[in-house]
């Protein structure tokens, strides 16, 4: 008896999760349908009047970091209404099926465009042939797909660059200061990831090309705890015999700012280490502006233009590039070099300016 | 001989063992693994690491340590617990809705008793479940595990929320003028008020004889259910305590990481103290050597420079090994590979 009850009562708990989980998704979904079918209406009334509203379907991860919304908010901002596109918005919330089903329903709708922001890299062939097959356009946006070749541009950033212009400016740097010996330890991000590799790489190339002595490199997991521990285990094994801290992000960084300050060890402009973050986020950049990250490279989140900027030109007849990467800003404490020139991954040498960190910098970042 | 025999028949001797094992290999690679100084007016050495360091899942396997033993099951919800325990402390100090404050709206002390209540909260939520309902407790504690962390995103509105005060970083890392970290203060209270409060009262012998058989022990007049509970919310409140030192030490409350797989260390923690997972018997101090044991692994890994794609298998060498070592079966066998040895000895 006493089983049958329990067993019953959980029933009912999943059963009322269950109606709980899919209320709010199917909210969504109706005000997001609500909102496509007066997009829609209005869409066609406006045609109407002018015939050029274009309509985008945007199919995004989800909202798991300050990073994620300021992408978001990119893309919304990008295609607003009065900039003349009717813009279908679904927060997928990292369930890859479900961002399936969120483009077949823009196909279903009938979207001019739709913009991806995949979950995960493969499984994209099937739905992107129906794309190709309902004659919509797809711009992947963000992190890539691996398995189809059946989308029109990919716009995002190229983590190799990063690393390599992290590198650039720390052998400018140097030579600026007179400083001749650099030994290096590095906090990595989360291992196997795009931004973990590419940032190691791109910094590991310039390295290997100047001949610096990169002492350690250890994952750090992306988090200020990660990179605290990683620190505090650095502060012992190379006590006094490391004059640059790379950290792959701004979380890292924090944590290992900690840590260096527990153990003596200062860092920052003319300190006895030279501390380089990735990133760029809000309080990183504070940090950059009170001199305590000497460079900070942004991840730049604002695929919204770029998208537009495609749309645009498909609007026009024009072909567009394949892959597009974005122009990240790379921020630094001191006025003392105006802009660094590298050789970057696709071969090109490029000269990019280095931003001096201001109030309206940090405050302009997500 | 006959005294080392005896001393290796003692329950504590393979916990201490392997923890001398691991601290050993250190000792032959880089001798200066030892070494303690004063540095910036603290304690500085790879030991005081691994003391610090290991304050969270040693105060974890306490409260793991009781829950196994009373229901012979585990509870996987202690690292979503952490997490969300430092989330209902932080967004309280800091004001719902706020991601950076350095003022409080209330006082720092009213915060963390929150969190850690909060902590016993889910503690007796799971223990309602195992006790009460019945249901298996890695089942009942599932809810937590995937709950927990979620309503901690939802405390702290999706993002990481930080306290920029100097006084609540004390309890993660340094209090001014004192050279010991914290957390090995917080580490060694908790297992002392558990420690004395089993040994005061009956409820040790309670736990052990619910654990072996809780009908038996219900018959002969304990009352199981409210055991069992009493143990989960200790459990619970454990959780808290630990969410609090860890989102102290990073004086923010970073839901999605925070005690992210501590649960799965806890668990091994109890272990590797030679603690039977089936429950019944327990030893507090074999989980707490097992937790160092862990600690000490990882704060090696650190120290040797193991490149970090490989540092988990090397972990998982060395956590095979020591189990193997404590299994019945492994200790069995070589039982009776030495009265074979001696058998053959005789008849020589």
């Amino acid at each position: 008896m006493k089983k049958r009850i329990v067993a019953g009562m959980l029933t009912a708990l999943m059963a009322v999760s269950m109606v709980g989980c899919g209320g709010a998704s199917s909210d969504t979904a109706d005000s997001g349908n609500a909102g496509s079918d007066a997009g829609a209406d209005a869409g066609t009334e406006e045609a109407a009047a002018d015939g050029d509203v274009i309509t985008v379907g945007f199919a995004q991860v989800g909202h798991e970091s300050d990073w994620r919304t300021a992408s978001t908010k990119s893309v919304q901002d990008a295609f607003s209404a009065d900039k003349g596109y009717d813009l279908q918005f679904v927060d997928c919330d990292n369930d890859s099926a479900a961002q399936i089903e969120a483009v077949r329903q823009f196909i279903q709708d009938d979207v001019d465009y739709i913009v991806i922001d995949p979950i995960v890299s493969t499984g994209w062939d099937t739905v992107l042939t129906e794309c190709e097959d309902a004659g919509i356009p797809v711009i992947v946006i963000d992190r890539t797909i691996d398995d189809s070749d059946k989308y029109v541009s990919w716009v995002g950033s190229e983590f190799m660059n990063e690393g390599l212009a992290a590198g650039t400016w720390l052998k400018d740097y140097a030579e600026a200061k007179g400083i001749s010996d650099l030994n290096i330890l590095v906090i990595e991000g989360s291992n196997g990831s795009s931004a973990q590799i590419g940032r190691t790489d791109g910094f590991k190339k310039i390295a290997d090309a100047e001949g610096w002595t990169i002492l350690d490199s250890q994952d750090g997991n992306f988090t200020q705890d990660g990179g605290q521990q990683v620190m505090e285990s650095y502060c012992k094994s190379y006590e006094g015999q490391f004059n640059v801290v790379v950290c792959q992000n701004d979380n890292e960084a924090f944590g290992a700012m900690d840590a260096m300050t527990a153990a003596g060890v200062s860092y920052g402009v003319d300190k006895d280490v030279i501390l380089i973050s990735f990133d760029a986020c809000k309080s990183g950049l504070e940090f950059v502006q009170s001199g305590d990250i000497n460079a900070d490279f942004m991840c730049y989140p604002l695929q919204g233009e770029y998208c537009a900027d495609i749309v645009q030109k498909l609007e026009a007849g024009e072909t567009v590039e394949k892959q597009t990467f974005m122009t990240e800003p790379w921020y630094v404490a001191e006025d003392i070099l105006p802009s660094i020139t590298y050789t970057n991954n696709a071969g090109e040498e490029v000269t990019e300016e280095l931003v001096v960190v201001t109030d309206a910098a940090s405050q302009a970042s997500y | 001989m006959e005294n080392f025999k005896k001393l290796t028949k003692k329950p504590l001797f393979l916990p201490i063992f392997c923890l001398i094992l691991v601290l050993l290999i250190n000792l032959i690679k880089s001798p200066d693994f030892f070494a303690i100084k004063i540095s910036n007016g603290v304690l500085f050495g790879r030991v005081i690491d691994i003391l610090n360091r290991g304050s969270e899942i040693a105060i974890l396997a306490v409260g793991q340590t009781l829950v196994v033993a009373v229901s012979a099951g585990t509870d996987i919800s202690v690292g979503s617990v952490m997490s969300l325990s430092a989330c209902s402390c932080c967004m309280l100090l800091a004001g719902y809705g706020n991601t950076n404050v350095s003022a409080l709206v209330m006082p720092i002390a009213v915060g963390m008793i929150a969190g850690v209540l909060m902590g016993g909260v889910c503690g007796a939520f799971n223990g309602a479940l195992v006790s009460k309902l019945k249901i298996q407790p890695m089942v009942a504690t599932l809810i937590l595990f995937t709950a927990a962390r979620a309503i901690g995103l939802l405390l702290c509105n999706n993002q990481i929320t930080y306290i920029r005060v100097e006084e609540y970083k004390y309890l993660g890392n340094f209090i001014p003028g004192c050279p010991i970290p914290t957390p090995v203060f917080v580490a060694i209270a908790v297992i002392l008020v558990v420690a004395i409060f089993l040994r005061k009262t009956a409820l040790g012998l309670y736990i052990q004889s619910v654990g072996i058989n809780s009908r038996a022990a219900r018959i002969s007049g304990i009352n199981s259910d409210v055991i069992c509970f009493i143990c989960y919310v200790i459990c619970g409140l454990c959780a808290g305590i630990a969410g609090i030192v860890a989102s102290s030490r990073i004086y923010s409350a970073d839901s999605n990481n925070i005690g992210l797989n501590y649960e799965l260390d806890a668990i091994l923690a109890v272990a590797l103290g030679g603690n039977s997972l089936g429950g019944g018997k327990f030893n507090l101090a074999g989980s707490i050597i097992g937790a160092y044991t862990i600690q000490a692994i990882t704060t090696t890994l650190l120290a040797m420079g193991v490149s970090t794609d490989v540092a988990p298998v090397f972990k998982a060498i060395i956590v095979i090994i020591i189990v193997v070592v404590q299994a019945p079966v492994f200790k069995a066998y070589m039982a009776a590979r030495k009265a074979q040895k001696a058998h053959v000895k005789e008849a020589a």
